[in-house]
């Protein structure tokens, strides 16, 4: 079940994790991007602290629009309105159900639409989609995760600034493969799903 | 007298978004331009913010929108959902198309004719 204090907690992981990871991230996005991801995803996570810091008992419908709307203003790449749209649609679910499975399928839906990316394009998506399974399976663990992020490496990019690079992109990870892996592994580490 | 139909500009760097404007006028004095260039603190990037407020500028109740490029269309779309302005978005190349839609909107060709003279040049 996803909550408020969860999600605070989440957040404040991830937040690490992404300030600790930023040079690495824009490593991986320096020979099949613009270089730029962990610089962004930094950007975004300040200002996801920033914006939940001046909440009062917030809702989980306003804790995640809040996060929404903070990655949406701040990030600046591609990451930003597809991060943004992904707590957009959980926001939008949450009334109905505050299950992770569901509530992360929501927003997988919603990545898949605002960036017409499908699995195998070698983008974020290649790591959402199979963990979305694995939450419904009941293989979700941190090595499925890792797996799935690794597993864009020998991708051919289709989408995104990679896809200029076509065959050329094949040996590097994709750099919103690993931020989303992050993702889901602090997700587990605040305690979302044992 | 302004035109019914406005265009906004979208692109990753403020420069090249305040720039096409510049060459439209010319052929457009009556289509009310706005754009939207670089991200809130004026970085390469888009704004989903930025471009909600150059569709509010824009003095037209409806607007064509281009952009130059991926996230660019994606931010586009996020305003596109937060604003009440009629937006259309074209995926055309972004001089060339906007462009021709500025020509022809000065001229007072209605959309359904610039939007097939618009088909040709979509690159993406």
């Amino acid at each position: 079940m996803l909550t408020v204090e969860l999600t605070k907690k989440w957040m404040e992981l991830f937040y690490a994790q992404i300030d600790q990871e930023k040079a690495y991230l824009s490593e991986l996005d320096t020979p099949i991007g613009d270089g730029d991801h962990g610089n962004n995803m930094k950007r975004g996570v300040d200002g996801v602290k920033d914006s939940l810091a001046k909440l009062k008992d917030p809702t989980l419908k306003e804790t995640l629009r809040t996060i929404a709307m903070a990655l949406i203003s701040k990030v600046g790449g591609a990451s930003g309105p597809l991060y943004g749209t992904a707590f957009l649609e959980m926001a939008k679910k949450c009334d109905e159900s505050q299950e992770p499975a569901i509530l992360f399928a929501a927003a997988l839906e919603g990545i898949k639409k605002r960036g017409g990316a499908k699995e195998g394009d070698k983008t974020m998506v290649d790591v959402w989609a199979p963990t979305v399974k694995a939450l419904t399976d009941g293989s979700f663990g941190t090595e499925q995760i890792k797996q799935a992020v690794a597993s864009t490496k020998e991708m051919i990019a289709r989408k995104g600034r990679a896809s200029y690079l076509g065959e050329r992109s094949v040996g590097h990870l994709d750099p919103g493969a690993m931020s989303s892996g992050y993702l889901f592994e602090t997700f587990i580490a605040a305690g979302g799903v044992k | 007298m302004t035109k019914k139909i406005g265009i906004v500009i979208v692109s990753h760097v403020p420069e090249i978004a305040a720039g096409i404007p510049r060459l439209l006028e010319q052929v457009a004095a009556d289509v009310a331009l706005t754009f939207a260039g670089g991200t809130d603190a004026g970085e390469v990037g888009t704004s989903a913010t930025k471009i909600v407020t150059a569709f509010e500028q824009n003095e037209a109740a409806e607007l064509l929108a281009f952009y130059d490029l991926g996230s660019a269309k994606m931010n586009l779309e996020l305003a596109i959902e937060m604003s009440d302005k009629k937006v259309h978005l074209y995926d055309t190349a972004l001089l060339e198309g906007a462009y021709t839609a500025a020509t022809l909107l000065q001229a007072d060709v209605p959309l359904t004719e610039i939007e097939k003279q618009l088909a040709p040049l979509k690159i993406k």
